[in-house]
């Protein structure tokens, strides 16, 4: 499971997103209030990059004339055709079995965690006193 | 105005550089409909006299009211990818340098089509200012997109519902190796078979032009044959109705008997309902022919002629062989490969077709068809 150190945490608050490419693969980081998400950054559907999408709610209907909205700003929206992905689970709304996204872990470590290793830090000089975004990718 | 994505990375690679991508890259592709933009309405000052410069100051555009020209944010702002918001300001497709960027180097486009929306003039009520405006986009596409940019062919934009004029505006151009194409929108004052758009199918026969018909048009005319639906979902469905009362109209008006040279291309309205169209007015023709005797043959033989279509919108049917029969029946020849840049519903040329697609047939798609339509001097 190699984890990647992709930012150190104060780059990445609450409402910002990077993309970043480890281990050949683009992968969008999320921070949604302050919860980290990892997603592939190439929608399933047509290859639209969803570092670009739009993030939405989750609103659906028990019937017409009615509708409950949720997951305020949890769905992530293709820049392109605007196909829905759940930011927890990278699966698509309308297709979840066959169009998902995948889905890393991700979280933030201690400087000295880090340092400590084993992660691949190619791009940042860590140092103990910081706090660092990683990701494990599989 | 893309208020709502906030900081983003620039991708370290487009997914257009994808390596999967590069052999295919060497397909020479020829797109049927870009959509260039003004970076605001004085864009087209130089290219007004100043007497409809001011009428425009003055007294704006008059259109069927609530029809607007800005299409916010129909699914994505300005209905456009959100990934094609040029860095220097201004709307989708109003930067030469993103959509070579990001598109025209990206990708290896041969030609580009250009297709001009909006502030056109089509749709106008004042016809001379309807004239005036058409004219002024061509100017300012051939100068701000054909001249710097030879792989964009600008089209000619013309104020249909005065077909005199239209058909002035078609002569005033067709010299002009940097127009490629006569352009029309599928929602007229009139089904587009009607005689007052006849001058207009003279004169591009008469210069080997062929129209294109696109998709929308603010006539006023609503999306459905019962009024206005609810839904955008139902008036981006609705454009291949508009589509199909182009075609009828043409063949049973007669226009391709009078101008049997005459290339149509319909443009962003998909291409699925052709063939239950051509068999519904086959069958009829069988049984009504003494009504439309001026037709000397099947509705289907002047469709199969004449009728060009660009596959985007692609249907997307859970079994592609399904599409592939589609397209098989309207004939490989007919079908032109666009991407509607930079809108929403953009297709990916290497990625909008069924995989089961020979290379042959792709390359009459992507290139072949689209060199034997327009006028690429």
């Amino acid at each position: 499971m190699p984890r990647h150190v992709i930012a150190r945490a104060e780059d990445l608050p609450p409402g910002t997103r990077k993309l970043v490419h480890v281990a050949g693969r683009d992968i969008v980081i999320l921070n949604i209030k302050g919860e980290l998400f990892a997603l592939s950054n190439k929608c399933p559907h047509k290859g639209g990059s969803l570092a670009r999408g739009k993030l939405t709610g989750l609103v659906l209907s028990a019937e017409p004339g009615t509708y409950q909205y949720s997951r305020a700003g949890e769905m992530l929206r293709c820049p392109w055709h605007g196909w829905e992905f759940d930011v927890r689970t990278g699966r698509s709304w309308c297709d979840p079995d066959r169009l998902r996204l995948m889905n890393y872990r991700v979280s933030v470590e201690p400087g000295a965690a880090v340092a400590a290793g084993p992660y691949v830090a190619e791009t940042f000089a860590v140092t103990v006193e910081d706090a660092y975004v990683v990701v494990e990718t599989r | 105005m893309n208020l709502d994505a906030p900081f983003v990375a620039e991708p370290r690679h487009e997914s257009a550089a994808d390596p999967e991508r590069q052999p295919k890259a060497r397909l020479q592709i020829i797109d049927g409909d870009v959509h260039p933009a003004l970076r605001t309405p004085a864009d087209l000052k130089p290219y007004l006299s100043q007497r409809w410069w001011e009428h425009f100051q003055t007294w704006g555009g008059r259109r069927r009211s609530g029809m607007s020209y800005e299409p916010y944010p129909k699914s994505q702002p300005r209905a456009s990818r959100r990934d094609a918001w040029p860095a220097e300001g201004g709307a989708p497709g109003s930067s030469l340098r993103l959509m070579r960027e990001q598109y025209l180097d990206a990708y290896g486009i041969e030609y580009g089509i250009l297709g001009p929306l909006g502030l056109t003039g089509q749709s106008e009520f004042n016809l001379d200012f309807a004239g005036a405006l058409a004219s002024a986009v061509n100017d300012w596409q051939r100068e701000s997109f054909s001249v710097p940019e030879p792989r964009l062919k600008s089209a000619i934009v013309v104020p249909y519902d005065d077909g005199e004029a239209a058909a002035r505006e078609i002569d005033k151009r067709a010299d002009d190796p940097a127009f490629a194409q006569v352009f029309m929108l599928t929602r007229s004052q009139e089904p587009a078979g009607r005689k007052r758009y006849w001058p207009i199918y003279a004169a591009a026969e008469r210069h080997g032009l062929p129209v294109g018909m696109h998709v929308f048009g603010a006539s006023g005319h609503p999306y459905t044959g019962a009024g206005w639906p609810s839904y955008y979902i139902e008036e981006s469905s609705g454009h291949s109705t508009s589509c199909q009362t182009v075609v009828t109209s043409l063949v049973m008006e007669g226009v391709f008997e009078r101008f049997p040279k005459l290339k149509v291309v319909i443009i962003e309205g998909g291409f699925g309902w052709l063939p239950a169209l051509t068999w519904r007015l086959d069958k009829l023709f069988e049984r009504m022919r003494s009504e439309v005797p001026h037709l000397k043959r099947r509705p289907s033989e002047y469709i199969r002629e004449h009728i060009w279509l660009t596959t985007q919108p692609m249907e997307e049917p859970k079994d592609p062989r399904q599409l592939l029969d589609v397209m098989e029946w309207i004939g490989w020849d007919r079908l032109l490969f666009a991407s509607d840049y930079p809108h929403w519903d953009f297709d990916d040329p290497f990625r909008a077709f069924p995989a089961a697609l020979s290379r042959e047939r792709l390359q009459q798609i992507l290139t072949g068809n689209g060199k034997a339509v327009y006028r690429l001097a």
